[in-house]
């Protein structure tokens, strides 16, 4: 860190001024569209058409959200959402901690080659798999399913087995070899022992797996077509390619969009931050 | 006698794969057998409903040599990098630097400068479309184009602004994942290197220039081969802001067309598999060079 604050001894600096003035502005920045996102998603129909736009709204109305409600089962997408993120966290959570304390502390033939497999396999972009990857879940007939939404998501764990295998390895031996003296079979070992030791991981891991599947656009693309089975971000992009005159309901769907993830953000922001910190895991 | 060690080693170890058989058979089926599956597709002609029918490299060729739409995309997808990689760095670095000083609200910047990553990009690209909207109902236009004493811009039909403007989206979405990796960089500099910089006079643009952008490189180098990975996969805000699919994928005159939408173009919606399979493959190619370079001189320590 350079200290301006010893340079300049408490003195007004104008390097410091500059640097509150950049800050700030990169701020209202970064605010401005998700300003303007819920003040439209307020507004009336008339005053979007005002001119020049106006920063305020004179009578706030829902009438945006019954529109948005009217056109699209909004709630339905939701539950689909939600659905959708609750079982591939769980699985997440607990299938890529099990694996990777099997990475971490287990012996077994061709454990290395496997890990690395993993490994490589992050460096696989996603475009290259999508084609087969939709013809495999069509020949399961797995198209336009919870299946086919859930299950191939699964299969991109990797990171996670990595991130707790790490974690894992950096617990002493010690500990595990005491509780198998005590009597404790594997399993118990995992659940008893090296589950606890690993919440931060764990919670890390939900976390993220949460913000990539709510956001997910994708593969909701690629597998669905029917309108009930829709997730939220393909439901507001479908809206999008539609809409070109009722803004302000294409922004209450956005609203809808953003507001699960920036509560989870809100509430777990440190977290987040020094997850991507130490990691580079993307939100 | 390696057979029955073998099977009497897996017996011992039969645990170790029942731990990991989960995640291992659903990586095989949806990971590893696409990947293979997309370079065996590549070489064929397959449009889902027949059986695939094997072209050899009739379709790598047709890329290279004929594809008119492959080479707008690819010239995109480099237009687009070179946009957004260089500026978003720029800005992420000297926000970095500033949030790294003694300042008070340090969580508050970085909370609301990483708000965009956080949010899913299809609604960042819907409140953008509203930002960007034509005449001068937009607030982009009414704000800045037009107090700039220029006629408003209709961003999203106009075959000349819809890549910029989506160019513009994305550093706002992509600064913040930056900033906090930049400023992760920044605390691995020793605070002794600052302290006997200022016992030898220095003030705060010379420990900036001389000090903290020199010892920031490799973070640099990491951020610039990693945005730039993700350039070439842009895909959501290009779907989204050039109206969401159907044919016009890829705006006005393939104007904002860029590899990954035109690889989803081929695939999903002319239903040309084999061809959109080796596109991907093309592109991975870039991609994998990219992932090489960057391997090579992250490695590489400063030296002190």
């Amino acid at each position: 860190m350079i200290n301006i604050a010893r340079f300049t001894q408490g003195r007004f600096s104008f390097t410091l001024f500059l640097i509150y003035a950049f800050l700030i502005i990169a701020t209202l920045t970064m605010l401005l569209p998700y300003y303007w996102m819920i003040l439209t998603s307020v507004k009336p129909q008339e005053e979007l058409q005002t001119y020049p736009p106006s920063f305020s709204v004179k009578h706030p109305t829902l009438q945006p959200y019954r529109d948005l409600l009217d056109l699209i089962p909004m709630g339905r997408y939701i539950l689909n959402s939600l659905y959708i993120c609750a079982v591939v966290v769980l699985f997440k959570v607990f299938a890529c901690t099990l694996a990777g304390y099997a990475f971490a502390k287990h012996r077994f033939w061709g454990r290395d080659w496997i890990f690395m497999t993993f490994l490589a396999s992050l460096m696989i972009p996603w475009q290259v798999n999508i084609i087969p990857g939709f013809v495999i879940v069509k020949n399961l007939g797995w198209l336009n399913t919870f299946s086919g939404l859930i299950i191939p998501t699964m299969g991109w764990g990797a990171f996670g087995i990595f991130l707790s295998r790490q974690y894992i390895y950096s617990i002493p031996n010690d500990l595990i070899d005491a509780a198998r003296i005590d009597g404790c079979n594997e399993w118990q070992i995992y659940t008893h022992v090296i589950l606890p030791l690993i919440k931060p991981v764990m919670a890390t891991l939900a976390i993220f797996t949460f913000i990539q599947q709510w956001n997910n656009l994708v593969w909701p693309l690629v597998v669905v077509n029917s309108s009930s089975m829709k997730t939220v971000p393909l439901a507001l992009a479908v809206l999008s390619s539609q809409t070109s005159s009722n803004f302000g309901m294409l922004m209450a769907g956005a609203v809808v969009a953003t507001t699960p993830v920036l509560l989870v953000f809100l509430v777990f922001q440190r977290y987040i931050i020094k997850g991507v910190a130490f990691t580079g895991l993307k939100g | 006698m390696a057979k029955p060690a073998f099977w009497e080693a897996m017996r011992r170890q039969q645990i170790s794969y029942w731990f990991i058989i989960a995640p291992f058979l659903l990586f095989f089926v949806f990971v590893i057998i696409p990947t293979i599956a997309s370079i065996i597709l590549s070489f064929t002609k397959y449009n889902v409903m027949s059986a695939p029918q094997w072209v050899g490299l009739d379709n790598y060729k047709e890329i290279v040599l004929h594809d008119i739409r492959f080479r707008k995309a690819m010239l995109n997808t480099v237009i687009y990098t070179i946009g957004v990689v260089p500026v978003g760095v720029l800005i992420s670095v000297i926000l970095a630097v500033a949030i790294d000083q003694k300042i008070r609200l340090k969580n508050f910047f970085k909370g609301v400068l990483f708000l965009p990553t956080v949010t899913s990009i299809v609604a960042a690209s819907v409140m953008w479309r509203w930002l960007f909207a034509g005449e001068k109902y937009g607030l982009i236009n009414y704000y800045i184009v037009m107090k700039l004493g220029f006629k408003p811009i209709d961003w999203l039909m106009s075959p000349v602004w819809t890549l910029p403007a989506i160019m513009i989206m994305s550093i706002w979405a992509g600064i913040g994942y930056n900033v906090i990796l930049f400023i992760a960089g920044l605390q691995t500099i020793p605070q002794t290197v600052y302290e006997a910089a200022e016992v030898d006079g220095a003030g705060f643009w010379h420990k900036l220039l001389h000090i903290t952008i020199p010892l920031l490189r490799p973070t640099i180098v990491f951020v610039v081969i990693m945005s730039c990975i993700s350039s070439f996969q842009v895909f959501e805000q290009i779907y989204v802001m050039t109206g969401g699919g159907g044919s016009q994928i890829g705006g006005v005159l393939d104007c904002a067309l860029t590899g990954v939408p035109y690889i989803f173009d081929q695939g999903f919606n002319k239903f040309d598999m084999g061809y959109a399979s080796a596109l991907a493959y093309i592109l991975f190619l870039f991609i994998l060079v990219l992932t090489f370079i960057n391997n090579k001189f992250v490695q590489s320590k400063v030296e002190y």
